[in-house]
C-alpha cells in the first residue's frame, strides 16, 4: 500500500510522517511518532481518552484520519506543560488527587483546557457538559470537576 | 489489506467525479464520527474515501438572498453554534444538532453526515423537517433539489442516487413571530440515543399558529414529516384540544421497534408526550420573536 506524505505540526513544532489512508491520527501519534501521552480507549469516539485539538477544536484523534492532519496544528497533551513547568489543571490535577489509574487524565486535560478557553468561568454543570465526553472509571468525577473550578479560578486572577 | 485510497478535492465538480468513478466503493468523509467507527468495526471497506471538508460549499455557512440560511453539508455542529445569528432564527434546529455526541464529536459531526447515515434516530433530522429545509444534492447527472424528509430511505439507506453528493441545506427565511425546538427522549442527561426525537416549528400571529411543521424520529424505519400534527395546530391557539390532536397524529404516526431502549408502547406514548412538550417551547420563542 502507498504511503502518504503529511506535513503538519504538533504542540507548535513542525513534524512530517508518511501514513496509509485508513490509519487514525491517534495511531499515528502513538505508534509511528512516539507521542503515547494520548491514550487509546474505546477507539470509537465514546471515551474521550484519545482528545486532542486539531487547528483549536477539540476532538476524538481515533475518529480523525492522520491524512486529515495535513497543514493542520495539532495540540496533544505532550505540549500541556511549559518545560518544567506544569499548566495550573495539571497542577491542580496532582494537588487534588483528581485522578487514579490516569488512563484518561490526558483527555480530560486537553477537554479542560479547551473548555476553559472559550468560557473562563464556568458553573459546575457547565464544566460536568464540558467534560462528558471524557469517561473516568475511578475518580466518580467530583475531583476532576473540583480540580477544573479550582484551575479556572487560579488562571482567572493570574491574567 | 485491501487496497485504500484517500482523496480530498478542492471542488465540488472533482468530488462527484472521484466518488462516481469509484462505483460505490467510495465513501464520503465529512467529520468521520460514523464513517471511521463503521471503518474500524469493519461494517464498510471503502476503497476509496473522498474528504470533502476543502470544498468550501460544503463547509460554510450563508444566509440566501431571500433571509434564509444555507449550511454546507460538512459544517460541524460546534461550527453552527459558533455562527452569530443562525441560532437566534433556528435555536431548535442548532440545539438537535449539538446533541449528537460530546463536545468532541460536535466539534466534527455534521449534519450532512447525520442525514446520510440514515439512522432513524439521527438527532438534526426531525428538526430539519420541522424546519422545512430543502438539499441539495450534485451527482454526475447534476444537482437537484428535494425536500430533506425525502432523503432517508430506510434504516442505513438514502435516496441518494449512485455517486450523488449531499452539498447543502437550504432553510427558509424566518417570518416574524416564529421559532423552533427539539426535544428527544432518553433515559439519561447526556450523550444517549434518542428513543424519541420530535421537531417542533411554529409560526404564531396574535397568538394563533399560522404554520406548523412536526418532524418526529426513532419511532419508525426513517424520521417522519407528521403532517397531520401540523393541521391540528394551525388556526389554533395552541389550546389544549389542539395540542391532543397533534399529539395523536404523532401516536398515529408511530410504527416503532421494541428494543432494550424502550418498548413500542412506550415509544408510541412518548411521541404524544413530547409532541406537547415541544411545542409549548417553541411557542415560548416564537413569542420572543
Amino acid at each position: 500500500m502507498a504511503k502518504t506524505h503529511i506535513t503538519t505540526s504538533i504542540n507548535g513544532e513542525p513534524v512530517e510522517f508518511l501514513c496509509e489512508p485508513n490509519q487514525s491520527l491517534l495511531e499515528v501519534l502513538r505508534n509511528t511518532l512516539g507521542l503515547t501521552g494520548t491514550k487509546e480507549g474505546c477507539g470509537t469516539g465514546d471515551c474521550g481518552a484519545c482528545s486532542v485539538t486539531v487547528d483549536g477544536r477539540l476532538v476524538c484523534s481515533c475518529l480523525v484520519l492522520a491524512v486529515e492532519a495535513e497543514g493542520a496544528e495539532i495540540a496533544t497533551i505532550e505540549g500541556m506543560a511549559q518545560g518544567e513547568t506544569l499548566h495550573p489543571l495539571q497542577r491542580k490535577f496532582l494537588e487534588m488527587a483528581a485522578l487514579q489509574c490516569g488512563i484518561c487524565t490526558p483527555g480530560v486535560l486537553i477537554s479542560a483546557r479547551a473548555l476553559l478557553e472559550k468560557n473562563p468561568n464556568p458553573t459546575e454543570t457547565e464544566v460536568r457538559f464540558g467534560l462528558a465526553g471524557n469517561l473516568c472509571r475511578c475518580t466518580g468525577y467530583d475531583k476532576i470537576v473540583r480540580a477544573v473550578m479550582e484551575a479556572a479560578a487560579e488562571m482567572r486572577e493570574t491574567v | 489489506m485491501t487496497d485504500i485510497r484517500y482523496v480530498a478535492p478542492q471542488t465540488l465538480d472533482e468530488a462527484v467525479s472521484a466518488f462516481a468513478a469509484a462505483q460505490g466503493s467510495a465513501r464520503i468523509l465529512a467529520g468521520g464520527t460514523d464513517l471511521l467507527v463503521q471503518m474500524r468495526a469493519g461494517i464498510v471497506r471503502p476503497g476509496l474515501i473522498v474528504d470533502i471538508k476543502k470544498i468550501t460549499e460544503m463547509t460554510e455557512i450563508a444566509e440566501t438572498a431571500e433571509g434564509g440560511f444555507r449550511i454546507g453539508a460538512a459544517v460541524s455542529g460546534t461550527t453552527l453554534a459558533e455562527h452569530g445569528s443562525f441560532g437566534k432564527a433556528w435555536p431548535g434546529v442548532l440545539e438537535a444538532i449539538n446533541l449528537i455526541g460530546s463536545k468532541q464529536v460536535q466539534g466534527r459531526a455534521s449534519p450532512g453526515g447525520n442525514l446520510c447515515n440514515g439512522s432513524p434516530a439521527g438527532d438534526s433530522v426531525p428538526a430539519m423537517i420541522a424546519a422545512g429545509a430543502v438539499v441539495t444534492v450534485q451527482g454526475p447527472n447534476g444537482r437537484r433539489s428535494m425536500p430533506v424528509e425525502a432523503v432517508p430511505a430506510g434504516p442505513h439507506r438514502t435516496s441518494l442516487a449512485p455517486g450523488e453528493i449531499l452539498v447543502s441545506f437550504t432553510l427558509p427565511p424566518r417570518p416574524a413571530g416564529s421559532s423552533d425546538a427539539y426535544l428527544r427522549m432518553i433515559p439519561r442527561t447526556e450523550m444517549d440515543i434518542a428513543v424519541v426525537g420530535l421537531g417542533a416549528n411554529l409560526t404564531l400571529q396574535g397568538g394563533v399558529v399560522t404554520a406548523a411543521r412536526i418532524g418526529l424520529g426513532a419511532v419508525a424505519p426513517t424520521v417522519l414529516l407528521v403532517e397531520e400534527a401540523g393541521k391540528a395546530l394551525i388556526g389554533s391557539r395552541l389550546d389544549d384540544a389542539a395540542l391532543e390532536a397533534a399529539a395523536a397524529a404523532c401516536r398515529a404516526a408511530c410504527k416503532p421497534i421494541n428494543d432494550k431502549r424502550g418498548t413500542i408502547a412506550y415509544r408510541t406514548k412518548v411521541a404524544g408526550v413530547l409532541l406537547k412538550r415541544t411545542v409549548a417551547i417553541a411557542a415560548a420563542r416564537a413569542g420572543g420573536n
